[in-house]
């Protein structure tokens, strides 16, 4: 049930939304497209459901060719960010509907249709409200019911384009939770479409970061959190430092810290995550002296905002809020980089610290 | 009461009673004084005469058959206008209100001349055994040119804020076009498409100027109701014109609540949850 995509590329009257993108997608995956607006990773997903197609490039499914089947044959899953509920249907009649219209062979009979709706509105946990409307409902009832649609017809691959997107950041966390339990209920191929890198990595089992219509890392959370493959993902998934480093001898220096590294290129760029920043008494070993200016305490975490006086420059430091004792902004400091990226000039990656590809 | 972030109630209100008194209901209580005027002979003499029931049939029955009609039309070309690009398409908008902007005579005019036994159209018909001009067909013609605009026009920003992906979601969920259609566009365009129904009909119940050159006016066959009043009118019988009068506003009233109720009920999934 492997679904293999191949070189796709489709291209807009500007904008090339997919430039030669291949992956495969693992049955009973929950993969996670993500990436900033116009990376194409929703035309990837119309591509799958049906609603667009390729300019070049193939998808297989099982070895049959999936992009011959249109919308209405793919037997997928879609679930859209606003929704795309049938206002004039009732809750029990959105979700019957893709059994509804079939035709009249492949029709269940009305009693199975009735207690197949009866089981998804307790699976989406509405049961009680298959009376309502959907202008009735709130912003997470609907997707619910959006969702129990598409479950209805017994999709092979479940698609979903930013679904919590028109949420709260409350029913947002609520949801993805129970949307993760509902995937490992249910054991659904499910392609999610996000531009919220934290819910990607909460939510999947793989993450394709893409930017600008190509792919730049597939891999678990963990890889593409702690060694990310590119700048732009450095960048793009989670927070991150970035220092410029110089050629010295063996080594790369930033100011009074240097580390041995590989490489000809004359400069580099590292980046540094906060809570890979160590932070020591003055005068303790290789780093940085540096004034703390404020403390942006986040419940559990503190975000430290430190600068650099030699480097000319503010880096953010994250630790345990409990572990701040005395600290107060104007303290001075020592920060070291314990784990980190580079990228070279050449385009060299190479990283330190443990723990880390 | 609750306040608001626009205050005024009393204000509007008051207004608009005041203007709906003076406008509508003082004038209508004047033609209910003015009718009172034949008695009830008068009025048993009137209503039973076949010359107004046939006018009064011709007038509603044609009224209601061309807004169904402009229903049917006005839906399509909408769909066209909204859905499509083609050259000329913002000629052709602009062309819809033409009957709203035309004096009603000129239209009916263009009609006659087009559709008379001699005219362009008129004389291919007619030995086809179509006769439109000076035929019951003639006044149905003319009431579904006066009232089609209001159908387009009131469909036109429904339609055009019709969400696509809904459409993609039944097209992903199995649906054909057919039924994407007929179950998931069309149901959310009955109640705009019965207010287009509704002011077309009264377009068509009221008509006169059109109406009256293709209709030929021939005794309880082409003659519509608001012809018979002006007659009375000429005759100086005011009675008999303003009894004639108060009956069509009766029924007229009655059809557009009807419709109203219907309305209401095709768009009972708007309401709030009770």
């Amino acid at each position: 049930m492997t679904l293999a995509l191949k070189q796709l590329t489709r291209q807009f009257t500007e904008l090339a939304a997919l430039d030669d993108v291949s992956l495969d997608i693992e049955p009973g995956e929950f993969i996670a497209l993500v990436g900033p607006s116009g990376s194409g990773k929703t035309t990837l997903l119309r591509i799958l459901a049906g609603l667009d197609y390729p300019d070049r490039g193939t998808v297989m499914l099982n070895g049959r060719d999936f992009l011959a089947a249109n919308a209405r044959e793919r037997n997928v899953g879609l679930v859209f960010q606003h929704y795309a509920l049938f206002r004039h249907l009732s809750v029990r009649e959105n979700i019957a509907f893709g059994l509804r219209v079939r035709p009249r062979k492949r029709r269940p009979p009305r009693a199975d249709i009735r207690t197949r709706v009866d089981d998804l509105l307790k699976r989406v946990q509405l049961d009680g409200l298959g009376d309502r409307y959907p202008s009735q409902l709130s912003g997470g009832q609907r997707q619910r019911v959006a969702l129990a649609r598409a479950l209805a017809v017994e999709p092979e691959i479940l698609l979903l384009d930013e679904p919590f997107g028109a949420l709260d950041a409350q029913v947002r966390t609520a949801l993805r939770r129970w949307l993760r339990e509902l995937h490992e209920d249910l054991g659904l191929t499910t392609v999610f479409v996000t531009h919220d890198q934290e819910e990607a990595l909460e939510l999947a089992d793989r993450l394709v970061v893409m930017n600008r219509g190509r792919i730049e890392q597939v891999g678990s959370p963990q890889e593409v959190y702690q060694a990310p493959a590119t700048p732009f993902v450095c960048e793009f998934i989670g927070r991150t430092n970035k220092v410029a480093l110089r050629r010295d001898g063996d080594a790369w220096r930033a100011g009074a810290w240097s580390i041995p590294g590989p490489g000809t290129a004359g400069s580099a760029v590292a980046y540094i995550r906060p809570e890979h920043l160590a932070l020591a008494a003055a005068d303790g070993g290789p780093g940085w002296d540096a004034q703390l200016r404020h403390i942006y305490l986040a419940g559990s975490v503190a975000h430290l905002d430190v600068h650099v006086a030699e480097l000319d420059l503010s880096l953010e430091v994250d630790m345990a809020s409990d572990q701040l004792g005395g600290l107060a902004p104007g303290a001075l400091l020592r920060v070291a980089p314990l784990h980190g990226v580079a990228f070279a000039d050449d385009c060299t990656r190479w990283a330190w610290g443990t723990g880390l590809a | 009461m609750r306040r608001r972030v626009l205050p005024g109630f009393g204000l509007s209100l008051g207004y608009t009673l005041t203007w709906l008194c003076l406008v509508v209901l003082l004038p209508l209580a004047a033609l209910a004084w003015k009718a009172s005027g034949i008695g009830f002979e008068g009025v048993a003499r009137l209503f039973t005469s076949p010359r107004t029931l046939s006018a009064l049939k011709l007038s509603f029955g044609g009224a209601l058959l061309a807004a169904m009609a402009n229903v049917v039309i006005g839906l399509v070309v909408t769909w066209a206008l909204v859905r499509y690009r083609f050259p000329g398409r913002r000629l052709l908008d602009a062309l819809i209100d033409l009957p709203f902007a035309l004096p009603t005579a000129v239209a009916g005019i263009a009609l006659t001349a087009i559709y008379a036994p001699n005219g362009w159209l008129g004389q291919w018909l007619v030995p086809l055994g179509i006769k439109v001009a000076y035929t019951p067909l003639g006044v149905l013609l003319a009431m579904v040119f006066v009232g089609f605009p209001f159908v387009v026009r009131t469909l036109q920003p429904v339609l055009q804020s019709l969400e696509r992906d809904v459409e993609e979601a039944a097209e992903s969920l199995g649906a054909t076009g057919a039924q994407t259609f007929l179950r998931v566009i069309l149901p959310t365009l009955v109640p705009t498409l019965l207010t287009g129904f509704a002011l077309s009909l009264a377009r068509g119940v009221g008509e006169y100027g059109s109406v009256i050159f293709i209709a030929g006016n021939i005794p309880n066959r082409s003659e519509i109701a608001p012809l018979l009043i002006v007659q009375r009118l000429e005759e100086f019988d005011y009675a008999t014109a303003s009894a004639l009068g108060i009956v069509m506003l009766a029924f007229s009233l009655l059809l557009l609540v009807l419709v109203a109720t219907l309305q209401r009920w095709t768009r009972r999934w708007a309401e709030p949850a009770t």
